[in-house]
């Protein structure tokens, strides 16, 4: 088939906005998948996506229309994955930017909105849920035509659920978005969107073919990384794998490269042939780098080696998960892991507790730090503990926040980044009733529970998305936690300097409160390198006796004592002070209780 | 046959009233039944006599409330009892007269544990107590008038509601009628009992102002010339040993044998529980065999946990042979850093302050 009749694109919406739900109805109408196939939401396959009605993995399904090849690819529907879902629009000629025609647009539609124009696609807009009760077609329609700059008659308004609509949906496609204008003859290029690992046949590329073709045997490599495969079998997804032996320009399909190892394969990366290689790769690639670090521990020290494990396995699917062996003082052995952001790390937390079992301790997050230590090289620093007390200069990550909130929430919502140290942008009002703010934020005030406060604070009505915006100069301290007179790495942070006194003492207050009282005097503290600057203690226990103890009841009171060492076994010792692990979260916590 | 247990615990568990906080197994009233029952136990005392030494050395009558059995029966119990060095018999205030003073004195008792609790008329009211503070009094004196040299008073603090000047005035009435020995106990709240569910908020809120009276407590009674010799109780110091021999007993781990519903023994490394159910009992008994009982094993271990954690209620040093694996050693040596235990290498004892924090100690001692 020629590239005339092929036409790629993606479905950006916001969470529940109804993107799977427009797919499925999608699959239906080109009887892609039969009836009895047919599964609610069928693109997000697993579980976790399923339950929490987000696209984690893209993937990429052609169906036929009218004589035309549509290859649907649905990209990931969270802030923490901007750049897979802009190689993914990378991969298309057009996107439907669908738009629930009751909720309006959300900060995460602006986003992809604004990721779709960047890529010089073709927009098509579409209200969905027009048969909700509460939906208001002609408002959203404007602003909508306001946000592309076109007549809201253009917007095609549907119902997912009902099928209402869809039909003209797919014409659009056709008629609206161009065909793939790539050089079918010259040397093969092909845009890698995304990967996936398959436990017989190893890892599974997602590609798209920008320039000449790519066959069955022929060896290929990676021109960002520089890694080399044969290609065992190409094809398209239908949504079954398809094998093909053949995929030309335009074509949107997979290729198994026989690899083991999934960070070898890079998401934005370009395929070329070895015998044939382009002169340029493919424009974009970026090494996505984590920027939000944790620790992971196991409750029970035994675990260790399942959790290195599990972070082993689930590393074959998931590229940009990082891990590597950490050992704490107050928490014993565990692993120092990276993530994308919050989301990202949510989910890989709740995949090794659900899919292996593992019970974990995980510590507040940060974010990397670039530090030039006094007469040396710039370094990343992602453990607050191993933030130097003495560097010439250091930096953190600063994001690009963009918040939508009903104008009455405005005042709160601003209140909020000033507290967080964020930097005015921008503000417009995107209709009468509600307004697009952008900040500058530093990633770190952001990573603990900026989300949850901007909720709250906005009776959850504002919407947020974010992307990176680099590396700003930051003026920092490190504040470390002693318990008992010895230092717990697992509690220190790194903040603000103009902070780090309030914050200080919030955290040892918290502490105090969380760590139960010894049979001796505790003083926690938490210091700026030797300097002390805030104290609390937990004042010894005066008394811990079993009233009476006579012939009757021996064996009960042998039992409450026996029960009482198992329950220190479970504490983690600092210093000969037991911590119960919810201290180790107290970090988590702290701006909720300065409100 | 003659066996080798010295000590011997019958329980009487009638009560006229249940207090609240109690947790023993209590029956009340049915006083057509403690004849019954008291033949019972003189049959569960000849089924298990074989176990019992030719000589005692204590029996202790405890309850529910021995000397609210009715007179002819407590009579004949104690005459049908083996003689012993150290008799002891519970008693409440409201049921002591002249009477009963003489008949516990004929039938061999030479001693009486008086259960006051405290002697403010609206903590007894707290506690459910029958006797006014009144009644304490008199039924102190008229023991000690009847002859008895030895004498024991139960105070109970920590009761919701409890002033810091009502302890005081405790101590005060307590030491005003100088006894020989006085058993202390906070109040325990137990989970899921009466008291726990009416005081249970109120005790938590009081806890923190509460913290001292242990302290308080053991201040007051040393400087009184009582010996702390055990977690909960104290002795008039002198050349007497005035400690509860009988309890002594088991702090010290040594076999003893229980008689009645709900009676406790442990012989030569098993301890078993009669059962709780007054029917049961008197139903088994009354065909000529065993009452029901539950049996627990101890074995070498558990003993010497236990060993470990009754033998360091007391004030005289435990020997460590007898103990030593059933201890932590780095747990010693942080214990004994922080000053909480003395160990010279051939006994272990807790100081002072240590023997406050007791239970947290022989907790973290535990291997």
């Amino acid at each position: 088939m020629g590239q005339d009749q092929i036409r790629n694109f993606s479905i950006i919406a916001h969470i529940d906005h109804g993107k799977s739900t427009l797919a499925d109805r999608i699959l239906q109408l080109t009887d892609s998948v039969s009836e009895r196939e047919m599964r609610d939401q069928l693109l997000d396959s697993m579980e976790l996506e399923r339950e929490r009605g987000i696209t984690i993995k893209a993937q990429a399904v052609r169906v036929r229309w009218k004589g035309h090849e549509l290859n649907l690819i649905d990209t990931p529907g969270h802030v923490d994955f901007t750049y897979e879902v802009s190689r993914s629009l990378q991969a298309c000629e057009g996107a439907l930017l669908v738009v629930d025609a009751a909720q309006g647009i959300e900060a995460q539609t602006l986003a992809n909105a604004y990721l779709a124009i960047e890529n010089n696609l073709e927009i098509i807009p579409i209200l969905n849920k027009i048969d909700l009760p509460q939906a208001d077609p002609d408002a959203v329609a404007t602003e909508v035509a306001d946000l592309l700059g076109g007549d809201p008659a253009e917007v095609i308004r549907i119902s997912a659920k009902t099928g209402q609509g869809v039909e003209e949906v797919l014409d659009a496609i056709v008629e609206r978005i161009p065909a793939p204008a790539g050089d079918p003859d010259g040397p093969p290029r092909a845009l890698i969107f995304d990967s996936s690992y398959d436990q017989y046949r190893g890892v599974v590329a997602f590609v798209r073919v920008v320039d000449g073709s790519f066959s069955t045997r022929d060896r290929v490599r990676t021109m960002a990384t520089r890694t080399e495969f044969e290609a065992e079998e190409l094809g398209f997804m239908a949504p079954a794998r398809t094998p093909t032996g053949r995929l030309e320009a335009g074509e949107v399909g997979y290729v198994i490269t026989g690899l083991k190892d999934v960070s070898r394969l890079r998401v934005g990366d370009t395929l070329t042939l070895q015998d044939r290689p382009a002169a340029e790769p493919l424009p974009g690639y970026k090494d996505v780098k984590p920027m939000v670090f944790a620790g992971l521990f196991p409750t029970d020290s035994d675990d260790y080696p399942e959790l290195r494990d599990a972070l082993e396995k689930l590393k074959l699917n998931d590229g940009a998960l990082f891990y590597e062996p950490e050992t704490s003082q107050a928490l014993g052995f565990g692993f120092r892991c990276g993530f994308l952001g919050l989301l990202h790390m949510e989910i890989v937390r709740e995949r090794l507790e659900r899919e292996f079992d593992l019970d974990l301790l995980v510590t507040a997050p940060n974010v990397a730090y670039r530090v030039k230590p006094p007469h040396g090289d710039w370094v990343e620093v992602h453990t607050p503990s191993d933030m130097p007390n003495e560097y010439e200069q250091v930096e953190e990550p600063y994001i690009h926040a963009s918040i939508i909130v009903p104008k009455e929430y405005v005042g709160t919502v601003m209140e909020l980044n000033n507290d967080r140290r964020g930097r005015f942008d921008h503000m417009e009002y995107l209709s009468e009733e509600r307004v697009h703010l952008t900040y500058e934020l530093p990633l770190a005030e952001v990573v603990l529970d900026y989300y949850d406060q901007l909720k709250s604070r906005t009776r959850g009505y504002a919407s947020f998305d974010y992307d990176l915006a680099g590396f700003r100069p930051g003026t920092l301290v490190r504040v470390d936690v002693l318990v008992g007179g010895e230092p717990v790495d697992a509690l220190s942070l790194v903040i603000h300097r103009g902070n780090a006194y309030d914050r200080g003492k919030l955290l040892v207050e918290k502490l105090r409160q969380e760590i139960p009282r010894q049979m001796f005097d505790v003083p926690i503290q938490a210091a700026i390198g030797s300097r002390i600057i805030a104290r609390e203690t937990v004042k010894a226990r005066r008394k811990d006796v079993l009233a009476k103890c006579y012939g009757g009841d021996i064996t009960r009171k042998r039992k409450l004592l026996e029960k009482q060492k198992k329950g220190k076994k479970r504490m983690k010792q600092v210093g000969g002070v037991e911590v119960p692990q919810e201290a180790f979260l107290a970090v988590l916590n702290l701006n909720e209780d300065k409100k | 046959m003659t066996g080798a247990v010295r000590h011997l615990y019958v329980h009487l568990p009638f009560c006229a009233s249940r207090c609240g906080y109690c947790d023993f197994v209590t029956v009340l009233g049915r006083e057509g039944e403690h004849g019954p029952y008291v033949a019972a136990l003189l049959a569960e005392l000849e089924l298990q006599r074989g176990l019992l030494a030719p000589r005692l050395e204590t029996v202790f009558l405890g309850g529910g409330t021995p000397t609210l059995t009715e007179p002819a029966a407590l009579s004949r119990l104690l005459e049908s009892l083996p003689p012993a060095a150290e008799v002891t018999v519970e008693a409440n205030p409201e049921t002591v007269t002249p009477a009963l003073a003489e008949a516990l004195l004929a039938g061999g008792v030479t001693r009486v544990s008086l259960g006051a609790q405290t002697f403010q008329p609206e903590l007894l009211a707290v506690l459910e107590r029958r006797a006014t503070p009144d009644d304490v009094t008199r039924a102190f004196h008229t023991l000690r008038e009847a002859g008895f040299d030895n004498l024991s008073l139960d105070l109970i603090y920590g009761i919701p509601g409890q002033s810091r000047a009502d302890l005081e005035a405790d101590l005060d009435s307590a030491l005003a009628l100088d006894p020989e020995h006085l058993s202390c106990y906070e109040l325990e709240a137990k989970p899921g009992t009466r008291f726990t569910h009416a005081h249970g908020a109120e005790l938590e809120r009081q806890a923190e102002a509460m913290e001292d009276y242990f302290e308080r407590v053991v201040d007051r009674l040393t400087g009184a010339g009582y010996r702390w010799y055990e977690t909960a109780n104290f002795c008039r110091a002198g050349e007497r040993d005035l400690r509860s021999r009988h309890n002594l007993a088991y702090w010290l781990g040594r076999d003893y044998l229980g008689l009645g519903v709900g009676a406790v023994s442990t012989v030569a490394g098993v301890r078993w529980r009669t059962t709780p159910r007054l029917a049961a009992y008197l139903g088994a008994l009354g065909r000529g065999e065993p009452p029901p009982r539950e049996l627990e094993p101890l074995d070498v271990e558990v003993r010497r946990r236990e060993r470990l954690m009754l033998g360091l209620r007391l004030d005289e040093p435990l020997a460590l042979d007898s103990v030593e694996e059933a201890i932590d050693r780095s747990a010693l040596e942080r214990l004994e850093r922080l000053g909480l235990t003395v160990n010279d290498g051939a006994t272990l004892a807790l100081t002072r302050r240590g023997r406050f924090l007791g239970g947290a100690v022989t907790a973290e001692l535990l291997a």
